[in-house]
Formats: structure tokens, C-alpha cells, sequence
């Protein structure tokens, strides 16, 4: 109802105003045409006049109202290396373009008023001035050549792909970002730097890339739910799709690029400003001080708040506007640990399931894992001081059933083992064998300890005195891990673990990595 | 001074003494060409007739286009508001929440977004603009009877209108008209999986388009030959009017341009029927890998392209032509620089055909390919300056007399200044790694190529009113349409730029999933505000048109202006054929306004010896 009332209200205001229009019409050629059209002059004259001027105040006022959210000032400063060249280019065309948009209005306009018909019109005839043309000619072509040549200079830079002579993994790193409806999938290499090879025919729901799991440069890359790079790296961002066009797009860091089906593209740059160095240089900025919530007063400050983001710039779909992935810029230390954080798809999803081609087999990058699992493990236990901490199991070893004999698989561990004993002469360890409940309690006892003396045997064989175990015992099943009750428990309780001797303080290691 | 300028003493029975005799035998009791209603008004071969049919279709999807985009405006700039009251119109695409807040359905959203602007482009700013004024003043400005051929003129009209009726009929599609954008992108476009819209509404979408090419086509080789060959006698190439050389070029531009799209749609009508994969490579969509493979969605973007880029001079170079001419009309001042202007069109027009990449800088082209459609898009600033110059010249010394049509030319001088300059930042590639598909892009293109071919329609619809309808239109009027429309254009569009610096990317639905996009709450509210006064002002001007058309101001004499050209020597009331008798000869070029001391001198004037004396000191 009232949409009609309104309706009819605006109805209304039209015809009054077409009303009137036709009473002026007719009262004006009763006035006499010749004043009416004098006084219609002047007043649209002085009307251009007084538009060009509020129109240029207003375009100057209200781009310094939104400097701050103008490119290349303030909180809007690029985060990366290259950005400030977009910046500065954007600048400088401001300058040009600025002056002559202002130029132009005020001649356009207070021609138009200054020549505006009066009583005794006159006008000159003026067809052509061939020097004004080349003129005006020759000064935009030198001004567009200035911006052309320092244009494509910055762009050709910017474009550039990493130099054929740069280290993947050392110079820069590269990561993967995969764009689909209606979502970003990113993937990063593992300790090999190299994105594995990937098919979309092998697109399933266990394997959203269509990582081929035959390529061991699968076998350690990482699907994290943010983009996190180290600042100061070089970053090459390999872009795709899996569906329709979507375009990669971190607007802090002045990066765009469209993922094309079918067609990988590729983005490099350098973050140089850290998430958090960024949040404390907005804190300065008032209007980075409103709560972050504007329905909740209470909630932490803007510039607290704050995340690098990355978004799509090509229309995909409905979902085009909800394709946000946080960016998180880290200091290079912090990278390291973010990374090694993070599961490899493969080992944590696929390994040994039925879509493992190398089920039940050994597979190098589950080795390495082991082996830095290992390695951290050993040297926390060396650091720890409650007795429970200095307990390492060695989970990668196991035995021919019913015998002490090692299988051929548990040499990988165990020359982890002598590799870690041999890197730190200082340590001594008691090797320990345990069993779960089932059985006979003496031969289980018997078993366990025949174990240990196995894991002994192969260590002394390889090199490792026998002094540095403090001893070589079997427990049978008096020590539990965990219960009995269940088969997860006893296999879990079917052990062999060191436990390390707390070693002279100078031994200890500094860094785990 | 005495005027050194013989003026015959009686235009007709001069036109008849001087004229050229092509054997033209009016039929006094109508001819076979408007014997009935149906000949005279729905299926008429007259040129005049034909231009108020393109105009006024014109206006009808000018107003459904529009009023498109004030739905989506809501949505952006009252994002929480209730629409519900939209219902009845608009029924499922309108989806009421629990608490009974109705808000627009995303599918519909960017189906809005699409069809604004594929029905302002192609129906509205092509059709409406360059098939109106080609149609009206080529015959008549240039000394012809009619168009080359009526026939295919007529059938281009009516192919427009076919063209028309299919995209209407997909706006009633159960699964919505298509929604990828007016670019139509494949994958998007090619897979009914990707979107609703992309089913039977981009089917109907293409077959609307291919039957809009063909009206272009019909409608260009017409306006070319016309130009070509049925000029009257004296009438030189370089004494055409500069609306001619603007329509003449924009008709070359779009029989070189339209085909390349009409390949461009044919391969993707393969894609998504046959098979093929012209376009399409390892997608999997829906929960299934598809079988195509070894095509590039690049491949596409370069055919439309190759169009889409010359088609923003099919729209804006008929706006320059009918500025120029009414700017030197109301100045009462020849245009300055004609031949700089004609070569300034006709550097554009080639230029066009080279740059299309520059909307590609981001796509995966070659990043090396870039710098030539840099180097080419930039020339562009170029010929374009030299043609704002130049209007601003005509305006220098002149005796300028403000009414709706000089407003607006002015108006459009204004909006191209400004729209183009932006051109600049956004033709340099690197500028546009950051701007490009943000409301920066908005911003520029609906200035330049939006606004001002508007305002350039509207300084035709104003001037030439007189010569589709025997009267004028309300002035009172017309001039408030131009104030609010060019203060509330501005405020529409010039705040645009300002979120495409801060980022803000372009065809969003939302803003509210990024933190750097959803600060502008106040901003975008403003902007639909200032689009809902913009689109009243417009309405008043439909008001004003219709009104005018049958209560308007009586014409009295045959050239109100006192303009130069030759449609003000036809008689008022329309003939089929346009001159009663013989046509008028020419003796001189389009612009003698101010001559040694007169205020203007039509091209059918003969040239004196005494002014042709006084002309060699005139020059030097």
C-alpha cells in the first residue's frame, strides 16, 4: 500500500512538473521569444559555470576523502616488491590525466559560458588552424609515449618468470592454486619444492586436485586452507582451474591473473610486509580503530583484525563473490615450522588405502617422515627431564610373527637409528621390547627380550658399540601403553622403544631442526 | 559590409532550377512503398520510417535495461533491505526469508547483470543509436531519396526486432535468462552445469545475437553504399557533414567487426551442442571429468574481442558525429578542424581493430603479446584528444545558444573527457594488473562509452525531433532532463573509481565476504540512490518525447536552426522520397557558419564569384 501511495506520489510530482513546463513554454513565447531565450541563455550558462566548478571541488574533495583508499597511499601501499611499480605508474598517470582533465573542463565550460549568445550574437569563423592541430597533436603523443615506454618497462618486470638460472626451493618457491566453483584449492611442495603432476580425469572425492599418486612429487605436497608465504621469498604461484574461468587475485599485493581450464598461468612475486607488520602500520590510521564487528562494539579493532586476502576477479558463477582464502604473511623461521606442520595429503589420506598405488609397499617420502619424525623425537627425548619423556618408540620397526626375527622393512628405521646414535656419541640407550596380554606370559617375557636383542644385534652390527646401551631388556606385557581390551590397544602395546639416558648438558641440541 | 553571399530568393524554386533531376515521381496519393497502414508504419521501406521504429525500440529496451539495473543496484546498495514488494514481478527470482525479508536470488542477480548489458550494448547503444540517426540522416544529409536498398533496410529492422523478441522471451525462462556476464566467456557460457543461466538462456542468448548481426550487417552495407554512391550532385566526400563520416565509418567498422562475433558464437553453439571443444579442456564440473580437451577459452575471448572492442566506436563514433554537428550548429561557429576530425575517425576506426587484447592483459595471453596492444591502445588518447580540442575550438568565439541538444553535446564533451582519460590508466598494462575487472572498469566504460553515448543520443533525439515529428520538444523539459542527468551520471558512476582503487571487484553479488571490499556500505548506497533519481530524469524524457510527438510545438519553417545541411531544405511533413521535386545540389561544404558576416549559409547556396574572391583572403 504505501509502495503505491509513493507510486502514485511520484506519478503525481511528474505530471505537476510537465504541467509546468508547458505553462513556461507558453509564457514565455507570450514574453516575447527574444527575452525568454536571452534570460534561458544566460541562466544554463552561468549553470555550466557553477556545475564545472562544483564538479572539479567535488572530484578533488572527495578523492582526498578516499585517499586512504586510494593505491599507493597510506594503508593501501602495496605489500609486495613489485607493487610499488603499479603504484607509482598509477601516480604519475594521475598527474598527466589529472591536469587535463582539469584543464579541459574549465576551457569547455567557461567557453560555453563566456560565448554564450547574447543580444548581438557574433560568431567568428574560425574553421582551422593546421599548427594547433599538430600541436595538440604532437603534446598527447608525447605524453602517451612517456607513459607507454615506462609503462611496459614496469610490466614487462612484473611479467617476467623466474630466470632460468633460479633454484626452486632456494631462490624462490613455488606454490598452486587451483580456482573451482566456488573456492580456491592450494597446494604446496613438500620437502621436494616440486608440485607434483596432476590429471583431471583422476578428480575423486579423496583426491580433489587429481593428484596422480604414482608421481612420488606427490607423495609430499600439502593442501593447507590458507595461503601462508615467508616474506622476502619470491613466490611463483603455478594458477589453474578445475571448471570455468576464475582469476587469482590478492589485491594488497597487486597480483591478478585468470585460472584457465586447460591452461596453467603463472604469477611471481614477493610479499615484503608481514600480516603483522601490516596490522601495526594500519593501527595508525583512525579508521582502522572502529571494532572490526560493526553489530558488535566490542569486538577487537579493525587493523587487529586485519588478514591479507585473496579473491576471484572473473565472474564464475553465483558463487563468484565467496571465493576467500586468508593470506598470511610470516617471517621466513616461522614459514619453516608452518610448513613442516602440515600433512601431506597423500601420507595422511591415500597412503595405503585402495586408491595407494604403492599400498603395502615403501614409498621415499613416508621414509623421509619417518625418519624427521624419528629424529625429532629422539632429540626431545634427549632434552626432556621426567624420565616418561626420555621414552622413544621406534614405530617403524616390526618382526616376522611369533620370532624375534626384523622384517627387511624395519632396516629403514633402525639406520635411522644408528645415523641419529652416530650423530650424538654422547647419548646411551636402554632398548626396551614389550608384548601385549595374549599368551604365555614366560614366552611372551622370553620374546620381548630376544627383540630387544635383536634391535641390539642389528645396531652393534652396524657400528654402534655396545656400550651405548645402558641395557637390552624385555618387559613382556608389564609395562601397558595402553589397554589390553582392545586390538588397537594391543598393537599398540606390541613395542620396541628406546629409552634415551639423560645425556651431559653440553649434548644437548639446540634446534630440533 | 555587403555580403559578398548571393542567396537564391526562393529555396524550392531554386532547388528546382539548380537541383539534380533523377526522375523521382512522388506518388501524391501514396506509392507502393506506404499504400496502407501496414506498408506505412509496420513494415515500411522508408528511411524516416525505419529510424523512429529503431529509436523507439530503442527506447523500450533503453528502459528495460535500465530498469534491470536498479534491481541489481538495490541488492548492492541495500543489501539487507526488503524487496519483497518485487514479488509479483518478479516471483521466484525473489526469495523471501523466514523473517519475511525478500532479497534478489544470486542466479537472477548476475542474469540482470548480463542482460543490462547485452540489451545496453547491442540493442540499446548500437541499434537505437547508430540504426536511428544512420537511418534518418544518411538519405537526408546526404542528398538521396532513401537508403541504397529499402528492402534490406527494412529487413534489418526487422531482424533487430526478431533478435529483440527472442531475448525477451529468454527473461521467461524457467531456468532464467543467461547470466555469465554480456561477454559470455566459455566454460561459463558453453556448460549448462556451471549455471542455470547458461542452459536454454544462453541458447536463446546466441540465436538473439547471430539475428542481431545479421541486422547490423543488413543495416551497414546499406549505410555504406548510400554514402558511396547516392550522394547528389557536389557532394563531395569532404563536404559531408561529420555525422556522415561517423555513421559511414561505424558501418565499416561493424561489417569488418560482427562477423569475426558470429564466428566466435558459432564455435561455441558447437561446444556446447555438438561436441566440440573449441573452447574447452580439462574440466571437471558436476562430479564428472568432461570429454573435451585441447581447446582454449582464449581462443574465444580473442573473437569477441576482436568485435568487442571495435564495437565501443560503433557506439560512441555516431555520439562524436552528432555532437560535432550540433555543437557547430548551436555555436553558430563551423566545426573546427574538419578535416583533423574526419582523420581523427578515421585513426580511431583503424586503431579499433588493433587493440582488442587490451582487455586480455590478465587473462594468460603471452605477457610479451601485451606491450603491442599497449603501445596501439595508448595512440588511441591520441586522435581522441584531438577531437575534444577540437570542440572545445567550436566553442571558442562562437555564439552559443543553450538548448537540450547543445547541452547535452556539451554534456557528452564533458563525459568523454572524463571516461577517456581513464582509458589511459586502464590501456597501460601494468596499471591494469590491478584495476582491471574492478569498479574502475565500471566506471571508465559507463562514463565514456554508456553516459556519453547517451548524452550524444539525446543531442539527437532533441535536434532532429523537429525532423521525425513536425514539432519540437518541450524545451522547459528537456533542459531539466539534462541537468539531472548529467548530475546524477556523475554521482552514479564517478564514485566507482574510487572502490576500483580500493579494489573492489566488479560483478560481485555481495560485498560482505572480504574485508576489503565491505567498507563501502555508505558509498554504494549513495550510488543507487543517485541511479533511481537518474532513471527518473530519463523517464521524463520518455514523458516529454511521447507528449511532444503529438502535443509538442509546431515546426513552422523548414530550417529552425538555420542550419546548413540538407535535411532542413525538406518540407516539414515528412515525404516519402524527401524532396518534392529535384534534389538539391551542393556547392559547398557543411560548416559555412559566420561567414563574412552571415550566419549561416546552406550547402545548397552556390558559391559567388565574389565570395569566392573573398575566399582567397579569407585563407591567407
Amino acid at each position: 500500500m504505501t509502495a503505491l501511495i509513493i507510486f502514485i506520489c511520484l506519478v503525481m510530482l511528474g505530471i505537476i512538473v510537465v504541467q509546468i513546463s508547458r505553462v513556461r513554454e507558453i509564457s514565455a513565447a507570450m514574453r516575447g521569444e527574444e527575452q525568454a531565450s536571452i534570460n534561458s541563455t544566460n541562466r544554463n550558462g552561468l549553470g555550466l559555470l557553477v556545475f564545472m566548478v562544483v564538479f572539479l571541488v567535488g572530484t578533488v574533495v572527495s578523492a582526498l576523502y578516499y585517499k586512504d583508499s586510494m593505491l599507493g597511499y597510506g594503508p593501501w601501499e602495496s605489500s609486495s616488491a613489485h607493487g610499488g611499480l603499479i603504484d607509482s605508474g598509477i601516480a604519475i598517470t594521475l598527474f598527466f590525466t589529472g591536469i587535463v582533465f582539469v584543464a579541459t573542463h574549465i576551457l569547455l565550460f567557461w567557453f560555453a559560458y563566456r560565448y554564450r549568445k547574447t543580444k548581438s550574437p557574433k560568431a567568428d569563423f574560425i574553421s582551422h588552424d593546421n599548427k594547433l592541430e599538430v600541436i595538440w597533436t604532437l603534446i598527447p603523443a608525447v605524453v602517451m609515449t612517456g607513459l607507454v615506454v615506462s609503462g611496459l618497462d614496469a610490466w614487462n618486470t612484473i611479467m617476467a618468470d623466474v630466470p632460468d638460472e633460479a633454484v626452486i626451493g632456494q631462490d624462490y618457491i613455488e606454490i598452486e592454486a587451483t580456482g573451482y566453483q566456488f573456492a580456491w584449492d592450494l597446494r604446496y611442495p613438500g620437502a621436494d619444492h616440486l608440485i607434483g603432476t596432476k590429471n583431471f580425469r583422476m578428480i575423486s572425492a579423496t583426491n580433489p586436485l587429481g593428484q596422480d599418486w604414482t608421481d612420488a612429487k606427490n607423495h609430499d605436497d600439502i593442501m593447507p586452507s590458507e595461503v601462508v608465504l615467508p616474506v622476502g621469498v619470491p613466490v611463483r604461484v603455478r594458477i589453474t582451474s578445475k571448471d570455468v574461468l576464475h582469476n587469482f587475485y590478492l589485491p594488497h599485493f597487486r597480483v591478478k591473473m585468470d585460472a584457465v581450464p586447460g591452461m596453467p598461468t603463472y604469477f611471481v612475486f614477493t610479499p615484503i610486509v608481514t600480516t603483522d607488520s601490516m596490522r601495526s602500520r594500519l593501527s595508525q590510521y583512525p579508521d582502522y580503530q572502529v571494532p572490526s564487528d560493526p553489530e558488535d562494539p566490542k569486538s577487537v579493532p579493525r587493523w587487529k583484525a586485519f588478514n591479507y586476502e585473496l579473491a576471484c576477479a572473473e565472474l564464475c558463477g553465483t558463487g563468484h563473490n565467496s571465493m576467500r582464502r586468508i593470506v598470511r604473511i610470516v617471517e621466513k623461521a616461522d614459514y619453516n615450522v608452518w610448513l613442516s606442520e602440515q600433512p601431506s595429503v597423500y601420507l595422511s589420506t591415500i597412503r595405503n588405502t585402495d586408491d595407494d598405488p604403492y599400498k603395502g609397499q615403501v614409498v621415499a617420502a613416508e621414509l623421509a617422515l619417518q625418519k624427521v619424525e624419528l629424529n625429532t623425537a629422539m632429540v626431545n627425548a634427549m632434552s626432556a627431564v621426567d624420565s616418561v619423556d626420555r621414552v622413544v618408540r621406534l614405530k617403524n620397526i616390526s618382526y616376522e610373527t611369533g620370532s624375534a626375527n626384523l622384517t627387511a622393512v624395519s632396516s629403514y628405521e633402525l639406520s635411522n637409528v644408528v645415523e641419529i646414535l652416530q650423530q650424538y656419541p654422547g647419548i646411551r640407550v636402554e632398548i626396551a621390547g614389550h608384548t601385549d596380554n595374549t599368551g604365555d606370559p614366560q614366552s611372551n617375557m622370553a620374546l620381548s627380550e630376544a627383540r630387544a636383542q635383536s634391535v641390539a644385534n642389528y645396531l652393534t652390527s652396524n657400528g654402534i658399540s655396545n656400550s651405548r646401551f645402558t641395557a637390552v631388556k624385555g618387559y613382556g606385557s608389564n609395562r601397558e601403553a595402553a589397554s589390553n581390551d582392545t586390538e588397537e590397544g594391543r598393537a599398540e602395546n606390541r613395542r620396541t622403544e628406546f629409552i634415551v639416558e639423560l645425556p651431559n648438558k653440553e649434548e644437548v641440541p639446540q634446534q630440533v631442526l | 559590409m555587403s555580403s559578398v553571399i548571393t542567396r537564391p530568393q526562393n529555396e524550392q524554386a531554386f532547388i528546382e532550377e539548380d537541383g539534380y533531376e533523377d526522375h523521382f515521381h512522388d506518388h501524391h496519393h501514396g506509392d507502393k512503398y506506404q499504400s496502407n497502414f501496414v506498408t506505412t508504419y509496420i513494415f515500411s521501406m522508408d528511411h524516416k520510417m525505419i529510424a523512429k521504429q529503431f529509436l523507439i525500440t530503442g527506447m523500450f529496451w533503453a528502459v528495460i535495461g535500465a530498469a534491470m539495473s536498479l534491481v541489481f543496484r538495490l541488492q548492492l546498495g541495500f543489501p539487507a533491505g526488503d524487496i519483497s514488494w518485487l514479488e509479483p514481478f518478479l516471483g521466484k527470482w525473489i526469495t523471501i526469508s523466514s523473517s519475511g525479508v525478500g532479497s534478489l536470488s544470486t542466479e537472477f542477480y548476475y542474469a540482470m547483470v548480463t542482460m543490462h548489458g547485452t540489451i545496453l550494448v547491442f540493442f540499446v547503444l548500437t541499434a537505437g543509436l547508430s540504426g536511428t540517426f544512420s537511418n534518418l540522416l544518411i538519405p537526408l544529409q546526404v542528398g538521396a531519396r532513401d537508403m541504397a536498398s529499402p528492402l534490406l533496410n527494412m529487413l534489418s529492422y526487422w531482424f533487430f526486432f526478431l533478435a529483440g523478441a527472442v531475448m525477451f522471451a529468454s527473461l521467461f525462462l524457467s531456468t532464467g535468462p543467461f547470466s555469465g556476464g554480456w561477454t559470455a566467456y566459455p566454460p561459463l557460457s558453453a556448460l549448462p552445469q556451471a549455471s542455470t543461466g547458461s542452459a536454454a538462456g544462453m541458447t536463446l542468448w546466441l540465436v538473439s545475437l547471430t539475428l542481431f548481426v545479421v541486422s547490423v550487417l543488413l543495416g551497414g552495407i546499406n549505410y555504406v553504399t548510400t554514402v558511396l554512391n547516392l550522394r547528389t550532385k557536389g557532394m563531395s566526400m569532404w563536404r559531408l557533414p561529420l555525422t556522415i563520416w561517423a555513421f559511414f565509418v561505424t558501418a565499416i567498422i561493424g561489417i569488418l567487426s560482427f562477423p569475426v562475433l558470429v564466428s566466435g558464437f558459432l564455435l561455441l553453439m558447437f561446444d556446447r551442442g555438438m561436441g566440440t571443444s573449441f573452447y574447452l579442456s580439462e574440466i571437471f564440473i558436476g562430479g564428472q571429468a568432461l570429454d573435451h580437451v585441447g581447446g582454449s577459452p582464449l581462443l574465444y575471448q580473442h573473437l569477441f574481442w576482436f568485435l568487442g572492442h571495435p564495437e565501443v566506436y560503433i557506439i560512441v563514433l555516431p555520439a562524436m558525429g552528432i555532437v560535432s554537428e550540433v555543437l557547430a550548429v548551436n555555436a553558430r561557429k563551423p566545426i573546427f578542424g574538419y578535416k583533423a576530425m574526419v582523420y581523427s575517425i578515421l585513426a580511431i576506426a583503424f586503431l579499433s581493430f588493433i587493440v582488442w587484447a587490451h582487455h586480455m592483459f590478465m587473462s594468460g595471453v603471452n605477457p610479451f603479446i601485451s606491450n603491442f596492444f599497449v603501445i596501439f591502445t595508448l595512440i588511441i588518447a591520441v586522435p581522441s584528444a584531438v577531437k575534444v580540442f577540437n570542440w572545445i575550438s567550436t566553442l571558442y568565439r562562437g555564439s552559443i545558444r543553450f538548448n537540450s541538444a547543445s547541452l547535452f553535446a556539451i554534456g557528452f564533451v564533458s563525459m568523454f573527457i572524463s571516461g577517456g582519460l581513464t582509458g589511459i590508466w586502464l590501456g597501460n598494462s601494468s596499471i591494469d594488473i590491478q584495476l582491471h575487472d574492478t569498479y574502475f572498469v565500471v566506471a571508465h566504460f559507463h562514463i565514456v562509452m554508456g553516459v556519453a553515448a547517451f548524452f550524444g543520443m539525446y543531442a539527437g533525439v532533441y535536434h532532429w525531433f523537429p525532423k521525425m515529428y513536425g514539432r519540437f520538444m518541450n524545451e522547459t523539459l528537456g533542459q531539466i532532463h539534462f541537468w539531472g542527468t548529467i548530475i546524477s551520471a556523475y554521482a552514479i558512476f564517478w564514485p566507482m573509481h574510487y572502490l576500483g582503487m580500493a579494489g573492489v571487484p566488479r560483478r560481485y553479488y555481495s560485498f560482505a565476504n572480504f574485508d576489503f571490499t565491505s567498507q563501502f556500505g555508505a558509498m554504494n548506497a549513495f550510488i543507487t540512490v543517485a541511479a533511481f533519481v537518474a532513471f527518473s530524469f530519463q523517464i521524463l524524457m520518455i514523458v516529454n518525447f511521447f507528449y511532444s510527438m503529438y502535443k509538442g510545438k509546431k515546426m513552422t519553417t523548414r530550417n529552425p536552426y538555420n542550419a546548413t545541411t540538407l535535411e532542413w531544405t525538406t518540407p516539414i511533413e515528412g515525404i516519402h522520397g524527401n524532396w518534392p521535386g529535384k534534389i538539391p545540389s551542393v556547392h559547398r561544404w557543411a560548416y559555412d557558419y559566420g561567414k563574412f558576416g552571415e550566419d549561416a549559409i546552406s550547402q545548397y547556396v552556390p558559391v559567388s564569384e565574389a565570395e569566392a574572391e573573398a575566399d582567397k583572403e579569407l585563407v591567407h
